[in-house]
């Protein structure tokens, strides 16, 4: 398939999930993620799916819950106020060992906040926003067909390492057209869900969903195994763009939004002579620590860019080699203060 | 001499964490009965609530997926979505469904979805050590009502069978109580009444089983069973508030919601 | 004629099968089983009608009842 089409990020998602075979879609009204639920109201009805608009964030999140526990690729999208609601749902989901993607088109906050793009809630994302010390996939996408390829990745991941998935974007990439290949699904081998509940045909033992441990040593020996889990995807699942940052002295550190603004700064720095690089997580959690360790073993200043006040700065910071530096420029998110070329520019030039 | 009264092969044999008299306990039996006479056993999934009724899995032989506190109406509908030729219940406490979980039973019983809930009043939180419920007696005294609630501060106690009764795909709901071996009798004619429902598809169906809490209560257990027969049942009236085989209503019902028995599923179209 | 039979293991003794008998056949007793409990007994087994009553009414399955037909 070389087709290409012209669609807004949030679409693309829905028609990655379509696509990844998720027939069963929950959710709750809110801008600016309201294209998916539209779509999948449309389509999913058509493929003998099930859209249900729930009464609540809570409600879609749990019956996002139920709906995994029976094996089948399911799906939730909101943005930040609805994503806070999630969190205890999401936050059993880990614990109870269920894959499940939920979708992040995250806005301004805190509090009702407003709708312009965001990148506040990254602490929230990857930090495991629920109670508990959990982490989920959190996959970070720049662009329409990258919301296309990484929603279908999340589905693979999330019934790879039984896990919650978080696609994590915002209004810029939700709301943009764009040129979109939609690939077909990646031939991934996935291992058999022999955990679901199905009822007990044919004699089969008996299937428990839960996250409930209180025998002597079950709980500790769970987040043993859930922790032990977070490290193999630590050593497999880092994933990251790196652009012009071979030669680079200055390598700056953004994702998703910003680090698109970026690499028109960048490249507006390297007309002026200027060697800048990229270096661009994709997977938030995991972070990809090694690809900072190795840029950092060459070039000595990481200039962290963020549309909030500085929060992924505390991983780089933990990632990066001992004697390099590590500078931050971000804004809080809200009307007006998505962040342009030519001020990044200027930051670049600051600590070139 | 042959028996005659044995344990419903749903319910596994081992001994409950119940209190002494609590009967949960009796109500777990009825349900296993009626999964028994239904023969629905091999397709059951059950939702666990959080209250004293969590270890679900524990007695009832059948697949459990366990809800955070008051989700089960929620986790139940995207079981049953995903699975619709399974039979699906919830077990929920006062406080779980009337109290936190407000929202997602009324959804759930508004949108009609084919499950089955079994909810038990026992007019208080008893895991939690007997806290004040939405379903508390005026007047009643528990550790967070300590000089009884107050009607003017807390409300009155909240009548979810009839309540419930309201909504357009509620297809089946009653008041039971367990307390007499007549009262017993009908609860049962009841849950079966409820479970007949989801078996032939015809949507939500709602027992609200009243139950006894002697620890919370601070009474012993033959008080607590009669504190059923005399307060509770006055103000929690038992009956079948709405059967829509029956149901003759005044206005006009909404129109009948289709339940998901009709629609076609691949088997397992998205399953890898 | 019935007989029912009262796992002492599993009884709590909460006394509801004594309040089910309308015959009064059932009891607590003062001994202290493993649960800690002290568990019901029947006396007078010989007018049992294998109602099921007691049984019906016990929360812990506690009870067996036999009956001749
Ligand atoms: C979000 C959340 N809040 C509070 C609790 C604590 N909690 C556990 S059980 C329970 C109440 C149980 O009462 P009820 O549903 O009436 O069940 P019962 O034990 O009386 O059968 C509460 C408040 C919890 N587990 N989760
Ligand atoms: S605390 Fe109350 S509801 Fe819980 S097991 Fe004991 S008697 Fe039953
Ligand atoms: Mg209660």
């Amino acid at each position: 398939m070389s087709q290409r089409l012209f669609v807004k990020g949030n679409e693309a998602v829905a028609m990655a999930a379509i696509e990844a075979g998720c027939r069963y879609y929950f959710g709750y009204p809110i801008t600016p993620q309201s294209d998916i639920p539209e779509y999948l109201s449309r389509e999913l009805p058509k493929l003998n799916g099930e859209f249900i608009q729930a009464e609540s964030e809570v409600g879609a999140i749990n019956m996002l819950l139920g709906a995994s526990a029976t094996g089948v690729r399911a799906m939730t999208s909101s943005s930040s106020p609805g994503i806070s609601l999630k969190q205890e749902g999401i936050s059993y989901m880990a614990g109870s060992e269920l894959p499940g993607v939920i979708v992040n088109i995250s806005r301004s906050g805190p509090g009702l906040g407003g709708i312009d793009a965001s990148q506040a809630d990254y602490w929230q994302s990857v930090k495991g926003g629920g109670h508990g010390g959990y982490h989920i996939v959190v996959l970070a996408p720049a662009s329409v067909q990258e919301m296309y390829d990484l929603t279908m990745l999340a589905f693979d991941l999330a019934d790879i390492y039984r896990t919650p998935v978080m696609v994590l974007a915002d209004s810029v990439v939700g709301q943009m057209k764009e040129a979109l290949v939609p690939n077909p699904r990646p031939v991934t081998i996935l291992p058999e869900k022999a955990w679901r509940v199905r009822g007990r045909r044919e004699g089969t033992e008996q299937m428990i969903v839960k996250s409930l441990f209180l025998g002597d040593g079950e709980l500790e020996a769970h987040n043993w195994k859930l922790h032990g889990k977070y490290d193999v995807m630590k050593e497999n699942e880092c994933r990251q763009e790196l652009f012009m940052a071979d030669d680079a002295q200055l390598v700056i550190a953004a994702f998703g939004s910003v680090a698109r603004i970026a690499k028109t700064a960048i490249l507006m720095a390297r007309d002026a002579g200027m060697k800048v690089g990229l270096l661009r997580p994709i997977t938030l959690f995991p972070f990809p620590t090694k690809a900072f360790q190795e840029v950092t073993l060459r070039c000595k200043k990481i200039l962290d860019i963020e549309l909030n006040n500085g929060q992924m700065v505390d991983d780089v910071r933990l990632s990066v080699a001992r004697d390099a530096e590590v500078y931050f420029y971000g804004r809080p998110p809200g009307a007006g203060s998505l962040p342009v070329p030519e001020e990044l520019f200027e930051q670049i030039k600051k600590h070139y | 001499m042959p028996q005659v009264f044995k344990r419903p092969v749903s319910l596994k044999d081992v001994p409950t964490h119940f209190c002494p008299g609590c009967q949960h306990g009796t109500i777990h039996r009825l349900v296993a009965e009626a999964m028994d006479e239904f023969g629905v056993r091999e397709r059951t999934i059950g939702v666990a609530s959080v209250g004293c009724s969590v270890f679900l899995y524990g007695y009832f032989d059948v697949d459990v997926v366990e809800a955070p506190h008051g989700r089960a109406p929620a986790v139940a509908t995207g079981v049953k979505r995903a699975r619709p030729d399974s039979f699906v219940f919830t077990y929920q406490g006062d406080g779980d469904l009337a109290a936190i979980g407000t929202a997602e039973i009324i959804h759930a019983a508004n949108r009609g979805e084919d499950i089955t809930v079994i909810f038990v009043n026992n007019t208080t939180y008893g895991m939690t050590g007997g806290q004040m419920a939405p379903t508390t007696m005026v007047g009643q005294k528990t550790s967070t009502s300590p000089y009884g609630r107050d009607r003017a501060k807390d409300g009155s106690p909240i009548r979810m069978a009839e309540l419930l009764a309201q909504l357009g795909g509620v297809a089946f709901s009653a008041r039971v109580a367990v307390n007499t071996p007549k009262n017993l009798m009908d609860a049962k004619k009841q849950i079966m009444n409820a479970f007949r429902y989801q078996v032939e598809g015809k949507g939500f169906s709602f027992i609200e089983a009243l139950s006894t809490c002697p620890t919370a209560w601070g009474v012993t257990p033959i008080q607590a069973n009669e504190r059923i027969g005399g307060e509770l049942i006055e103000y929690f009236p038992l009956g079948v508030y709405k059967d829509t085989a029956q149901w003759k209503p005044r206005i006009a019902p909404p129109a009948p919601v289709e339940q998901p028995g009709a629609r076609a599923f691949p088997e397992f179209m998205n399953e890898i | 004629m019935g007989r029912i039979e009262i796992d002492e293991k599993r009884c709590k003794g909460c006394g509801l099968c004594t309040t089910a008998c309308h015959l009064k056949l059932i009891s607590l007793t003062r001994e202290i089983n493993v649960l800690g409990f002290t568990p019901a007994i029947t006396t007078n087994r010989e007018r049992c009608t294998g109602c099921a009553l007691c049984a019906r009414l016990c929360p812990d399955l506690a009870i067996t009842v036999f009956k001749d037909k």
